[in-house]
């Protein structure tokens, strides 16, 4: 257990480090001057502009250094904002939080559950009607569905996250519920079909086991059977999955936030394109590799505890 | 090449056909993909390309759907069915050549994984397992800021960023074709290893790959979509999701224009569904041991 650990986590530190070089050198790709991107629309007196030049003139490679050394430096101002980067992001991480958290919960509970019913009874009505529904919503643009929910649904809230005049905190978190509704169906409707598809999947792997003859050999009903027996073992994969999925989920919300003006960070991430603002969106490009590379780290670890055999192979 | 060969796979393409046509869902995911092929073959044909050009466009902004413009029209009064036409070949040619991209590095990452094994196989494997980390849609949003707004430069940017699936699937599969005895005996006669690559594990492991290069367009298709939605498409060739962002940018929504929003994103779900449904037939026709409940 403990070597698995230790190479889990070695690996993680690896990939993060990948990751900071990845990003310091892809920013420096960016064709045209690079002092024209990272002020423009601001005001800058003559001496700042060269000092930065002399900053940027410096060799790759102390550069480097330097950005190793803190890739979270709190120096760094956006372009569109003018205000440290990381503090804008931690602004905007709890709403993500939230309307992620909430549409992959939701998505998760029903996921699992459709997907126990059409794996049990595969190839049956059941199971055609949501296979064939979870393909097409897996087809759908997570943005499209917000789209259509927005025009369709015009009674509830297009954008935002709280009312104007809204005050006290119940008032405030009943409005924030209200603002949610959208947003968070979009996104689980796109996120149902991918766990309802994995659920299904991994109860399928199990039928053939020959515990469950063994099980049903005892006597059970076939309801004990399916829940006592192959649902526990099916959820295992599924829960890791899952797990995993979350680090690339944040990602995902990028056009849902957009959409619904959901100030998030996927928001922040769309905002920063427009400009672009470089300093912004190397910071949350950075923030979303850490998100998958802790994640992906969680799940690895999670699944050996579920699972004592993943780590004594 | 012998007249028996080619018996022989005649045989095997017709046995192959027969499969695949026990597929009805794959059937008619073929039959939306010939039919949105030929709107993108003969896109100029049934729609005016000068219609896509915003000067020559004189119909009302945000129109409803009339005899003259079946679905509406845009925020410059050009007509929706004429950009939806067009986009159709945009969105196809996107999601073909990144998925071309995508599979040359992924089958040249994986064969090499997999052939030479030892180091190269850690190296090239540890890459490949980077690259799956970083998240999609973000990379290809910086990449495509980085590189700027052009077709080939979505294309790149979509193939370079979804390779890495394919280089596993590769490299699996080749290290299992390695062992195989026939692989031993083209060692034994002198074969060199460029020999023993093109000759005998691409042909092994090319099947596999079709299946997964099909599901891959399905994937590229919506990426295209997603950043053409962001601004990132290139502005004079609309595609679908570029139809997508001016509705979202112009207020459809709000004002109900169902034509402006709806009909680009079914195009997508149409395509899309049926590359995975085609994708997913061809994995069971190749590979039996996919085959559920045998």
């Amino acid at each position: 257990m403990r070597g698995y650990v230790l190479k889990k986590v070695g690996w993680s530190i690896g990939t993060l480090l990948f990751v900071v070089v990845f990003n310091f050198f892809l920013f420096r790709l960016l064709p045209g001057d690079p002092i024209g991107l990272y002020t423009r629309g601001r005001n800058m007196s003559p001496e700042q502009l060269i000092r930065l030049r002399q900053q940027l003139n410096r060799p790759v490679g102390e550069q480097f250094v330097e950005y190793l050394a803190n890739p979270f430096a709190s120096a760094i101002n956006s372009t569109r904002f003018n205000r440290p980067v990381w503090e804008i992001i931690g602004e905007r991480v709890w709403p993500t939080v939230l309307l992620v958290g909430t549409a992959v919960l939701v998505a998760a509970l029903a996921g699992v559950w459709l997907g126990i019913r059409s794996g049990w009874r595969r190839g049956s009505r059941f199971d055609r009607i949501t296979t064939g529904t979870t393909n097409t919503l897996y087809a759908m643009p997570e943005f499209w569905v917000g789209m259509m929910l927005i025009m369709w649904l015009p009674f509830f809230p297009s954008g935002g996250i709280n009312s104007v005049g809204v005050s006290g905190f119940f008032a405030t978190s009943v409005d924030t519920l209200w603002h949610m509704v959208l947003p968070v169906t979009a996104l689980a409707i796109v996120y149902l079909a991918e766990y309802t598809s994995i659920m299904r999947a991994s109860l399928v792997d199990e039928l053939r086991q020959d515990y469950l003859t063994l099980a049903r050999a005892k006597g059970l009903r076939e309801d004990l059977v399916r829940r006592r027996h192959a649902v526990p073992n099916a959820l295992l994969p599924t829960m890791t999955l899952i797990f995993l999925n979350l680090g690339f989920v944040i990602g995902g919300a990028i056009t849902v936030e957009y959409v619904f003006s959901w100030p998030g960070l996927g928001l922040l991430t769309a905002e920063a394109l427009r400009g672009p603002d470089i300093p912004l969106l190397q910071a949350v490009f950075l923030l979303f590799s850490l998100g998958v590379i802790v994640f992906t780290l969680l799940a690895d670890l999670l699944y050996a505890v579920l699972d004592p055999r993943v780590s004594s192979r | 090449m012998t007249a028996i060969a080619w018996q022989r796979r005649r045989a095997t393409a017709a046995r192959f056909w027969a499969d695949f046509r026990s597929h009805r869902s794959a059937l008619i995911g073929l039959g939306i993909l010939v039919f949105f092929g030929l709107v993108a073959v003969f896109a100029s044909v049934l729609a005016d390309p000068a219609g896509l050009d915003v000067t020559k466009a004189t119909a009302p902004a945000h129109a409803a759907p009339s005899a003259d413009h079946w679905l509406g029209t845009d925020q410059n009064g050009r007509s929706v069915l004429t950009l939806l036409v067009h986009g159709t070949r945009v969105s196809l040619i996107v999601g073909l050549a990144a998925t071309a991209i995508a599979i040359v590095i992924g089958t040249v990452v994986g064969v090499m994984a997999g052939f030479y094994g030892g180091w190269a196989r850690s190296t090239l494997m540890g890459f490949t397992d980077w690259f799956l980390v970083i998240p999609f849609l973000p990379l290809a949003i910086v990449m495509a800021t980085v590189l700027g707004a052009s077709l080939l430069n979505i294309v790149i940017v979509i193939g370079v960023t979804s390779w890495p699936g394919t280089a596993r699937l590769v490299c699996a599969q080749t290290l299992s074709v390695r062992e195989r005895p026939y692989m031993e005996r083209a060692r034994a006669l002198g074969g060199g290893d460029w020999h023993q690559m093109t000759r005998h594990i691409l042909p092994n492991v090319m099947p596999l790959v079709l299946a997964h290069v099909v599901l891959t367009v399905s994937v590229a298709i919506l990426s295209e979509t997603t950043l053409s939605f962001l601004g990132l498409g290139d502005p004079t060739r609309p595609s679908w999701g570029y139809i997508l962002d001016n509705a979202y940018g112009t207020g459809a929504m709000s004002n109900g224009e169902w034509w402006f929003v709806l009909p680009p994103g079914l195009c997508v779900v149409l395509v899309v569904l049926a590359f995975t449904l085609v994708g997913r037939a061809l994995e069971v026709v190749l590979n039996p041991r996919l085959r559920e409940g045998s």
